[in-house]
């Protein structure tokens, strides 16, 4: 493997990385905080990249499909928090599985219904369809650097977000004693709301930012949900500090895992996982 | 305690009747009996002997696994790899390859998910579910994801005397039945053992169980492993049925309708296992005969049996005869 290749993968990596921890980050976020196990939470991944198929087709960009996409996002998380999980945090985790497996196969069932079960491509933007030559004659897509930015800015953030704010001290504060924050006077519910809008927000922003790179089909919420959970057992429950770790990490094994042992790459996350469980059996990080 | 007991007798005799009813099905004239049902009803207890090997763990040992096809599946791959083209294998050493080494490989995944608890349990469990997914899926050990043929049913021989022929529907049955029966036997006598007391304990409160000196840990191991084996056994005949096996019957999704089975029956009983497993089969088939959309339905209907039957099915059949007894009251 000469340099530029290695540039090349390394570049894909952290793109694969990043964007596995906007996945997660709502996934941990929802974990640590509710401590509501969200088996549905590959599908809102499955609906993003399908939205931004729908949604560029309809409205004709695909920068207009995604600010609709998300607002439409947020929504759909506020109602879902509503209907399905404001009553399941008292129930047990095995409950929360049942119901959340239930939703997958609903989402599922809707989206075949909605848009067919064929493999879909979505078109870049024009203005960022292009690509940039690094040396030796190898070029880069902008776009998959696009993504990159995009997820860095997002993951920046949330860190300021949770560490600078009012909101996210609530936040940190709910998920290390909630019972102390209801009986400060937080509304605890709509905490939680906003909390799992913002975390679907995210994983379906995160499907329609990678709809153009990926390709939109069906499976793809269940391979992210799986993928994601490594993620969120090696940097820790609630943490988002090593949900970031964490995604570049596998981002980084996984692409050279394809690159160098193409037959072992689909297992090796998982013996890393299994490798970081025997080391620190809590993840890398604490929630805190 | 008098009120158990004689719970207890008289679950014995539904046992027994249950048992005696499956026996005669396929002797049943026509419309009841019948190849098509007889091979819809074996394909239900093999699924009952998958989901009572998940309800040691979630129901009575308090483990939430998410990984369990994982045994079920290389309980199946082992009859696959096993089966020559030409002839059929032997069964027995397919047998032993299916329970043991599905056992041997919930000992090591065992002991590397034994260091979680709660949600991490859950999704490490479904992690090395889909380790072992992977595996089958992308390597070439068994046709990756094409899957491999089983092309003649494993031969059950006892020192050269066929005693039983698996290629025969009814004694495939018989044989399917055979191995249900003995599961919820091996079951029943491990949960009747200071073993399964101990496990009943630790799902109400590990701690207490140890600080009462039990080393907790070990205890939920063999449980894995015991589960794992049955759960091979299930895989085994699985394979034997459908001649046939592909990675789907590894997936995490094989993992989450076992789950489905059991909360539907009812956690913590192995009548339950079993009555859930019967209802998931023939709603599944039902459903899909309706509509291409089935899993839609299916969806709807587990959500909403979260939301209104916490206990399951069983939850449903125990809460009738106190609710008549409020009544004459």
């Amino acid at each position: 493997m000469d340099l530029t290749t290695f540039l090349i993968q390394c570049l894909n990596s952290v793109q694969y990385g990043l964007l596995l921890f906007l996945v997660a980050s709502g996934l941990t976020l929802i974990f640590g905080i509710m401590g509501v196990i969200n088996l549905a939470h590959g599908s809102f991944y499955m609906i993003g990249a399908y939205l931004a198929f729908s949604l560029s087709a309809l409205l004709g960009s695909l920068p207009l499909a995604l600010l609709v996409g998300t607002v439409l996002a947020v929504a759909f998380g506020y109602v879902l928090e509503w209907v399905f999980f404001s009553y399941l945090y008292d129930r047990e985790h095995l409950q929360q599985v049942l119901m959340t497996y239930g939703l997958i196969l609903v989402f599922e069932e809707l989206r075949s219904l909605l848009v067919g079960d064929d493999v879909h491509g979505v078109a870049m933007p024009d203005l960022l369809a292009g690509s940039i030559a690094i040396g030796n004659g190898m070029t880069y897509p902008v776009y998959r650097l696009f993504v990159s930015g995009v997820c860095l800015l997002l993951a920046i953030g949330m860190y300021l977000l949770i560490s600078k704010t009012r909101l996210g001290m609530m936040v940190r504060a709910g998920a290390t004693n909630r019972e102390m924050v209801q009986s400060l006077g937080i509304n605890i519910t709509l905490l939680y709301r906003v909390v799992f809008a913002v975390g679907v927000a995210l994983a379906v922003f995160a499907g329609m930012i990678a709809a153009p790179v990926s390709s939109v089909y069906p499976g793809m919420g269940g391979q992210v949900l799986i993928i994601c959970f490594v993620v969120v057992v090696i940097g820790g429950i609630g943490s988002i500090k090593g949900a970031l770790v964490a995604a570049l990490l596998i981002g980084f094994v996984d692409t050279f895992g394809k690159v160098l042992w193409q037959e072992g790459a689909g297992a090796l996350v998982y013996v890393l996982m299994a490798a970081i469980l025997l080391w620190r059996p809590a993840g890398l990080f604490k929630a805190g | 305690m008098t009120s158990s007991k004689s719970l207890s007798s008289l679950s014995v005799a539904a046992w027994v009747l249950a048992f005696a009813l499956l026996a005669v099905f396929p002797l049943l004239p026509e419309p009841i009996g019948g190849k098509f049902h007889t091979e819809l009803l074996a394909k239900v207890m093999i699924m009952a002997i998958f989901a009572a090997s998940l309800q040691l763990l979630v129901g009575y040992t308090g483990l939430v696994s998410l990984g369990h096809a994982a045994f079920f599946g290389f309980g199946a791959y082992a009859v696959a790899m096993l089966a020559p083209m030409s002839e059929a294998g032997n069964g027995w050493l397919m047998l032993a390859a299916a329970v043991g080494g599905a056992g041997l490989l919930a000992l090591v995944i065992g002991a590397l998910v034994m260091r979680t608890q709660g949600i991490y349990f859950i999704m490490v469990t479904l992690a090395f579910g889909q380790l072992v997914y992977f595996v089958f899926h992308d390597t070439k050990i068994a046709g990756g994801s094409d899957g491999a043929y089983v092309y003649f049913k494993p031969a059950l021989a006892i020192g050269g005397w066929q005693w039983i022929d698996l290629e025969q529907a009814n004694s495939f049955y018989w044989f399917v039945l055979g191995a249900l029966a003995l599961t919820l036997g091996v079951l029943t006598l491990v949960l009747r053992s200071r073993f399964g007391h101990a496990l009943i304990g630790i799902k109400h409160n590990e701690q207490r169980m140890r600080a009462a000196g039990y080393s907790t840990l070990l205890y939920k191991l063999a449980s894995f492993v015991v589960a794992g084996m049955l759960a091979g056994l299930g895989g085994f005949l699985y394979a034997a049925q459908y001649g046939f096996v592909t990675p789907e019957i590894l997936s995490w999704h094989y993992s989450g309708n076992a789950l489905v089975m059991i909360i539907l029956g009812g956690l913590g009983s192995l009548g339950g296992a079993v009555a859930g497993a019967f209802a998931f089969v023939l709603l599944s088939e039902w459903f899909s005969a309706l509509t291409k959309h089935w899993q839609l339905l299916f969806g709807s209907f587990i959500i909403v049996a979260v939301a209104l039957l916490p206990q399951g099915l069983a939850g449903l059949w125990a809460r009738l005869p106190s609710s008549q007894r409020k009544e004459a009251a």
